[in-house]
């Protein structure tokens, strides 16, 4: 049972694939497709420490925190446009705000 | 062993929870499993040695993110069986997308780590094994991230005015205290002296 490199990275990739899965599968409902950015960007954040760790170099815990920093500032105004729409529509079905297609 | 069975536990979890997050009926249960896989992935950061993300992972995704999402979802007010329309029809193409992303991830990483290119490779930012894991970033973030540390800073700034400006509403019908009209009100403006004639009194349309 020795942890290595490959089994964090193994972890990441499954939680960025489901992240993904997740936007496709829920492609009307806005709140689960900002929860699977929310998964996708922790994906990216286990990568960024586990490299930090085993390269031995600090610096990808920095880049970690900035992508935290990016996404909590995403999940803030995401939420703020789904509210301000959910106020103007009544409703957040994310496809029938097509308005703007061209 | 013991670092074993805990890594397993953990990834096991957030995985899991990952995948009912995105397939469970009920928005707030999502919201929930989302804590849950939050957690967990800080468990595996205090396992990687990275106890102050690990701490900043609770603090900010589970204490403020994930509860702002569980507020969101509570407050609107929104038929969500009729958003789960098209889970089946999506389903295919969306488990097709995540199989091949999958096998890629595995594949690169085992390739990159079969060739050994991670083998004894000590990168220019080494921390010092004597230090902590928090003072190794202070000492790191403060000097040669500070521009960026900054930057990170400023995003915060705009994500918070463009989050109140977006949701700020004024509601027409509602009286507010106008700090400046206030100020300005003097006795001249406020005041009149009206002179009635005695035994007739005032209409009140004089007194307008």
């Amino acid at each position: 049972m020795d942890i290595g490199l490959i089994h964090y990275l193994t972890v990441a990739a499954a939680l960025f694939t489901i992240g993904v899965f997740g936007i496709f599968v829920n492609r009307k409902n806005v709140i689960i497709i900002l929860m699977s950015i929310e998964l996708i960007l922790l994906a990216v954040n286990i990568n960024f420490v586990a490299f930090s760790t085993y390269l031995n170099d600090i610096s990808g815990q920095i880049m970690a925190m900035f992508v935290l920093t990016v996404a909590a500032a995403e999940a803030a105004v995401g939420l703020a446009i789904l509210v301000t729409f959910f106020r103007n529509r009544g409703d957040i079905a994310v496809d029938d705000a097509s308005v703007m297609k061209g | 062993m013991l670092q074993g069975i805990a890594f397993y536990l953990l990834a096991a979890t957030a995985v899991v929870s990952g995948l009912l997050v995105v397939t469970a009926r009920n928005p707030v249960h999502s919201v929930l499993w989302l804590i849950l896989a939050f957690f967990s992935a800080a468990g595996l950061f205090v396992l990687l040695g990275a106890e102050f993300l690990a701490m900043l992972l609770v603090v900010v995704y589970v204490g403020a993110v994930a509860v702002l999402f569980l507020f969101v979802v509570m407050m609107l007010d929104v038929d969500f069986l009729k958003l789960r329309e098209g889970y089946a029809k999506y389903l295919p193409i969306g488990g097709v997308v995540a199989a091949v992303l999958l096998a890629e991830m595995i594949v690169v990483s085992s390739a990159v780590i079969q060739g050994g290119a991670t083998a004894g490779l000590t990168g220019p930012g080494a921390p010092d094994p004597d230090m902590s894991n928090v003072e190794a970033i202070g000492r790191v973030l403060y000097t040669d991230y500070i521009y960026f540390f900054q930057a990170a800073g400023i995003v915060l700034l705009i994500a918070m005015i463009g989050a109140i400006t977006l949701t700020l509403r004024h509601k027409p019908h509602i009286k507010r205290q106008n700090i400046a009209d206030q100020v300005n009100r003097s006795a001249a403006k406020a005041m009149e002296i009206k002179s009635v004639q005695t035994g007739q009194g005032v209409t009140p349309e004089e007194l307008l």
